[in-house]
């Protein structure tokens, strides 16, 4: 018996999201007093120490060019290695990866899947019980997994990574994919432009802006609070439909869906669509000259004004909280 | 080339959100139905681009529900589908209803299955990979973009940090993200036409549940907004590190 754990390396490291699910699988392990197993294709020695010091006992090591980023060849590769060990319960980050791999190997291995956990789980007989997010965001629900091999995708920024000195044993895995013939061909390949910052998906501080800000010509006032903070650059609908900002900063239920620390709303209004995809932030400050902004209802910190004023204010405090930290 | 277009009934996103049963169930009572937005805007609007381009021939709706999602089939029909099917059946997971979806794609030929990038109910990501697991076929998910010529399809999707443009031979699942189409408004004749389109009913297959829902509860919202006045900044920075320990 096992838990497995697909794990990732992208840009040089590996996934903020794919430790958080060792994390969560280690404890899950624990909780079920087995094993906790990573798998991971292409890392080197200190990633795989990384991967190791947040918690799996063993690491099942590929070095496959083909697997890249397929899901069908994905999904076969930790397929076979969740037989190979017995894996009870199969741990995914419900991230881009994750949504495209998990739905696909819970549908070939009958192993019920609970997508966007934001808890562990709580044993009931031979079930799993695993709370996650419905309505956007609006309400919880509480899952029962009760087939006998369970799949949980984990919410990333759910819980804070955590790194102890465990040494992991690491096994060199192979996949046997001869059989596959990715049908999905790269034809090119882009990179979002987020000037050095932290994707959206994975950052703990977050400045959004909407179309309180009148026009793109104004987002230095933005860019600049962002920096301070160094968060990343978010926005709403509106203004990523109206070409002010590109699109993969938009935000909220059509749009990426986030869960940073501190998420700073500039002249948003708060709409229930908009909210959905970040009501899951810890904290929520809020700048707005309409007192009457839905947004305040959602907030734990408000400032009722011009952003045109404030938001440069906030911008110089922060370096001088950043400075006097130093 | 024909195009399954998978759309589920789900509470128009305005709804206040209640519980009954001893908070077990939905409280359906007064909420308005709508299609969901992504399987509405972006995969069906999309097919029937295509089918005016003449890149497709036949465009059907498929949902799995009860009778009382009829409503919300017309709809699509009335925006243009050629014709609908609804599998009579409730499941009680995303499983279900992918493999109501699969079977009835695998008997009909089908070329492509797109679905929406998620339902706003439920937020699974989970029947697309579910078909395509089911049918083994290859599966592009997070599309934005999505061109058919031939037997080919040409899609731009959503990777980590950025997007990827792909190639892949029909048939295929595909699900449907911002980006893919604008959002249309059905017109009369639409309306009118979508009354006499067919919209067939099957029975669904039987199926084992995989997963279930024990309870719901509502999140709490936030409690009380602290006010901060422009001219005390400063204690904002303060609080964000002391209080919210955020910075
Ligand atoms: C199905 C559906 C899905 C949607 N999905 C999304 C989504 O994913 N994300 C999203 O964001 N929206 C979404 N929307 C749109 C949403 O309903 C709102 O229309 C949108 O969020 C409004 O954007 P906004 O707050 O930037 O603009 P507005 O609503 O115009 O608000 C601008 C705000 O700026 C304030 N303001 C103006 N001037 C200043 C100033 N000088 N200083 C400070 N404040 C100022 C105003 O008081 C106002 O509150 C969706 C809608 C639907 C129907
Ligand atoms: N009951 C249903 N009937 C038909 N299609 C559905 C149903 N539920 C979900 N889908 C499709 O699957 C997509 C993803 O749903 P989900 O996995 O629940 O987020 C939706 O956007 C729809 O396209």
């Amino acid at each position: 018996m096992s838990v497995l754990i697909y794990t990732e390396i992208n840009k040089g490291r590996v996934k903020k999201a794919s430790l958080e699910s060792v994390n969560y699988g280690a404890k899950v392990a624990e909780l079920l007093g087995t094993e906790a197993i990573a798998i991971v294709n292409n890392a080197d020695a200190a990633q795989l120490e990384e991967i190791g010091k947040a918690g799996a006992k063993t690491i099942l090591s590929l070095k496959n060019e083909k697997i890249g980023s397929d899901s069908m060849l994905i999904s076969a590769a930790v397929e076979q290695a969740a037989k190979a060990h017995n894996a009870q319960v199969i741990i995914f980050a419900f991230d881009i990866t994750g949504k495209a791999v998990a739905p696909r190997l819970s549908a070939r291995l009958k192993a019920g899947l609970v997508a966007g956990a934001v808890d562990y789980p709580t044993v009931n007989g031979n079930a799993l019980e695993v709370k996650k997010n419905v309505f956007s965001g609006k309400a919880t629900a509480i899952y029962s997994i009760g087939s006998a091999t369970k799949i949980i995708a984990l919410l990333p920024n759910s819980f804070p990574v955590k790194s102890g000195d465990n040494q992991a044993k690491i096994i060199d895995w192979s996949a046997d994919l001869d059989a596959i013939k990715p049908r999905i061909i790269v034809k090119e390949q882009k990179s979002n432009a987020t000037g050095g910052m932290v994707p959206l998906p994975e950052a703990e501080l977050v400045v959004s802006a909407g179309r309180g800000l009148k026009g793109p010509e104004n987002w230095g006032i933005v860019e600049d609070l962002a920096t301070a903070l160094n968060a990343t650059t978010a926005c709403s609908r509106p203004v990523a439909d109206m070409h002010w900002r590109p699109h993969h900063e938009h935000v909220g239920q059509t749009g990426v869906a986030i869960r940073p620390n501190l998420y700073i709303a500039i002249g948003i209004s708060g709409a229930i669509q908009h909210l959905a995809g970040v009501n899951g932030s810890k904290t929520i400050v809020v700048i707005n000259n309409d007192k009457e902004a839905p947004f305040f209802k959602s907030a734990d910190y408000g400032i009722v004004g011009d952003a045109f004023s404030i938001v440069p204010k906030l911008t110089e405090a922060i370096k001088k909280f950043k400075a006097n930290q130093n | 080339m024909k195009i399954l277009v998978a759309i589920s009934n789900v509470p128009d996103t305005t709804t206040k959100i209640q519980f009954s049963d001893g908070d077990t169930k939905f409280n359906s009572a007064g909420v308005t139905y709508v299609i969901n937005p992504y399987d509405e805007w972006y995969a069906l609007v999309r097919a029937l681009e295509l089918k005016e381009a003449n890149l497709a021939e036949k465009v059907t709706i498929i949902h799995v529900g009860l009778a009382d999602s009829e409503a919300t089939i017309r709809k699509g029909l009335a925006l243009g589908a050629d014709d609908a099917v609804r599998i009579d059946g409730e499941g009680p997971d995303a499983f279900f209803v992918a493999a109501q979806i699969a079977s009835y794609a695998s008997a009909n030929g089908y070329d492509m299955v797109l679905v929406g990038k998620e339902t706003i109910n439920y937020n699974g990501s989970s029947v697309g990979g579910m078909i395509a697991g089911l049918m083994d076929l290859p599966y592009v998910s997070l599309a934005t973009k999505l061109d058919v010529s031939g037997n080919k399809a040409t899609i731009e999707h959503d990777m980590d940090g950025g997007t990827q443009v792909v190639e892949c031979e029909l048939p295929m699942v595909v699900s449907c993200a911002k980006g893919m189409a604008e959002q249309r408004i059905p017109n009369m004749r639409g309306i009118m036409a979508a009354r006499t389109k067919p919209l067939a009913v099957v029975a669904a297959t039987p199926t084992e549940a995989l997963t279930g829902i024990v309870s719901y509860s509502l999140n709490a919202g936030r409690t009380t907004c602290k006010m901060i006045d422009e001219s005390s900044i400063d204690e904002l920075v303060n609080l964000l590190h002391t209080e919210a320990k955020v910075i």
